[in-house]
């Protein structure tokens, strides 16, 4: 156990928690302001939600020992994960933090369904989602499973995380179908400072994600952390240049974009490639998303946040070119295809393939199930008043006017069962 | 002359636009106004505060109109708006006394007479 890497990851799990929350004001501001407490709250619940069905499932079907496709249910209720030394860090802490990534990737997903989704049907997708679909894939490539044995390089997650979320997305918004506003009325991101606010955290909590995924203060998790830094930058410049030149206009929810499509490109690659490769790769990374962006816009595709074409398309370019771009001189595991070694690039592909293949038909049997016990959309009407009133009994932006009171009845003493408040205006009616 | 008020659910004031628009009724005001026509208050929690929603939001187009466009307009607004459920909002048709367009100073029934109309009826 080595006390600076024990420091490092506590603060790199704080991180990328962190990230969840800026993930629900990135998505957030993108909405109309009728759903943005709905759409901020399918964030904050995984933070609840999927944490719980971590520490009680999850992270053992992930992590303990299984066969090559899921992990056993030694650890499930967290038997037996305590302090001892897991590479140089507790168990326990290591538990924490491949759970905020679990956190995150369910949390990603929603932004295929905003504005649409019953709140409850997302609540039992998210935990069923966790298990059935996140778990597996991390234990492919993270937990010693059969992409881990094939070599696939996944440094921090663009193959489990966002390749997974993006096509679980998709899936997800095929199943449920479009807004019925879309295509037919213009849908404006209500709040664009919040969605750049998001943008911020998710990059200062990615340092989190991608440095942390060394598990260790060394100088790995220095060239995962400068690659952070320097993808994302690549992946701005080039989407700015490329609004310049065709509109003349860059635009803020582009770059709020670009920095998340640069981020989630260079996941799997932070701690394989160098400094100018990660360049490259961000720079790279931001025109197939861009235009996948612009094409998807004009379809009924109603994938509302562009899940599948920011983190599954971005994740793909990312993870094929980790194949392309590793550098053994850097990493010391591996070199990519540009370093003479093309089978990597293969190795990749069959990455992402599985895992993209895997999520779409696990995410669609999970909402097939939840289906049946509840209903998964919002009626229309619900939709119509917006879902922030019909699934919370609350707004986001309430001025209060014409609000009346509801007093519970304080008189009598707590006369055997609780009689229910009483919802009787205090005042008279306006 | 007349003024059409109309006041409608705001998530429905996209088709309302898009059906006046149809109609080429081109002149409008719209306001976002609150307000109470007998529809199921909300109840909402904040906390440990459970309050009833009076006011619901609602959009207020305010449309001056010469009397042959009177009821092209209430017939798109009729069309577009309605939902079925209480809460759909009203029209209201006032009598207008006097109108003037201010860059032209033109009065009443050419004040509301759009633009390219006016101009082929000149001719």
């Amino acid at each position: 156990m080595i006390g600076a890497d024990v420091a490092f990851m506590l603060v790199a799990t704080a991180l990328v928690l962190l990230m969840t929350p800026a993930l629900g004001f990135f998505y957030g501001g993108l909405v109309r302001s009728k759903n943005a407490l709905n759409t901020m709250m399918m964030s904050v619940s995984a933070l609840g939600f999927v944490a719980l069905v971590w520490a009680v499932a999850g992270y053992s079907l992930a992590f303990a020992p299984g066969n090559a496709v899921v992990g056993g249910i030694s650890a499930a209720f967290l038997r037996g994960v305590g302090l001892q030394a897991q590479g140089t860090i507790p168990q326990l802490l290591f538990m924490a933090y491949q759970g905020t990534f679990a956190i995150i990737t369910a949390a990603l997903v929603s932004g295929a369904v905003v504005e649409r989704m019953r709140f409850s049907a997302y609540l039992m997708f998210l935990a069923l989602w966790t298990l059935v679909v996140y778990a597996p894939v991390a234990h492919w490539v993270w937990g010693g499973g059969w992409l881990a044995q094939l070599g696939a390089l996944d440094f921090a997650g663009g193959t489990v995380v966002h390749v997974n979320a993006g096509a679980a997305a998709l899936v997800a918004a095929l199943a449920l179908g479009p807004r019925k506003d879309y295509a037919r009325q213009a849908i404006l991101p209500h709040n664009v400072p919040f969605t750049l606010l998001g943008a911020g955290l998710l990059w200062f909590g990615w340092f989190g994600f991608n440095a942390g995924s060394a598990l260790q203060a060394s100088p790995l998790a220095a060239l995962a952390f400068v690659n952070t830094m320097l993808a994302p930058a690549a992946a701005l410049v080039v989407w700015t240049l490329v609004e310049l030149r065709r509109t003349g206009r860059p635009t803020a929810v582009g770059a709020a974009t670009a920095i998340v499509v640069g981020l989630v490109a260079i996941t799997p690659a932070a701690g394989f490639v160098g400094p100018m490769a990660a360049v490259a790769l961000g720079g790279l990374s931001a025109i197939p998303t861009y235009l996948a962006l612009s094409w998807r816009a004009r379809t009924r595709l109603d994938d509302s946040l562009d899940v599948a074409a920011a983190h599954g398309l971005g994740g793909t370019v990312g993870a094929l070119l980790t194949g392309v771009l590793a550098q053994k001189a850097w990493n010391g595991v591996a070199d990519g295809a540009l370093h003479g070694n093309p089978r990597q690039l293969a190795v990749q592909a069959t990455a992402v393939l599985a895992a993209a293949a895997y999520s779409a038909v696990g995410t669609y049997a999970v909402l097939k199930l939840v289906a049946l016990v509840l209903p998964l959309r919002a009626s229309a009407r619900e939709e119509g008043l917006g879902l922030d009133v019909s699934q919370h009994g609350e707004e986001a932006y309430t001025r209060g006017e014409g609000a009346i009171l509801v007093l519970p009845d304080l008189a009598g003493p707590a006369a055997a069962p609780a009689p229910a408040p009483r919802l009787e205006p205090e005042g008279g009616r306006a | 002359m007349k003024l059409v008020v109309a006041i409608v659910r705001p998530e429905k004031l996209g088709d309302v636009l898009e059906a006046l628009f149809r109609a080429e009724v081109r002149g409008l005001t719209i306001n976002r106004v609150q307000g109470h026509g007998g529809e199921t208050e909300r109840v909402e929690n904040y906390r440990g505060t459970t309050v009833k929603m009076e006011l619901s939001e609602k959009v207020r187009l305010e449309i001056g109109v010469s009397d042959h466009f009177v009821t092209p307009t209430v017939s798109a607004i009729l069309g577009a708006a309605r939902t079925g459920d209480v809460g759909d909002g009203k029209i209201f048709v006032l009598p207008v006394e006097k109108v003037y367009r201010i860059r032209t100073a033109e009065e009443d029934q050419a004040a509301v007479t759009p633009v390219e109309e006016a101009a082929t009826a000149g001719v």
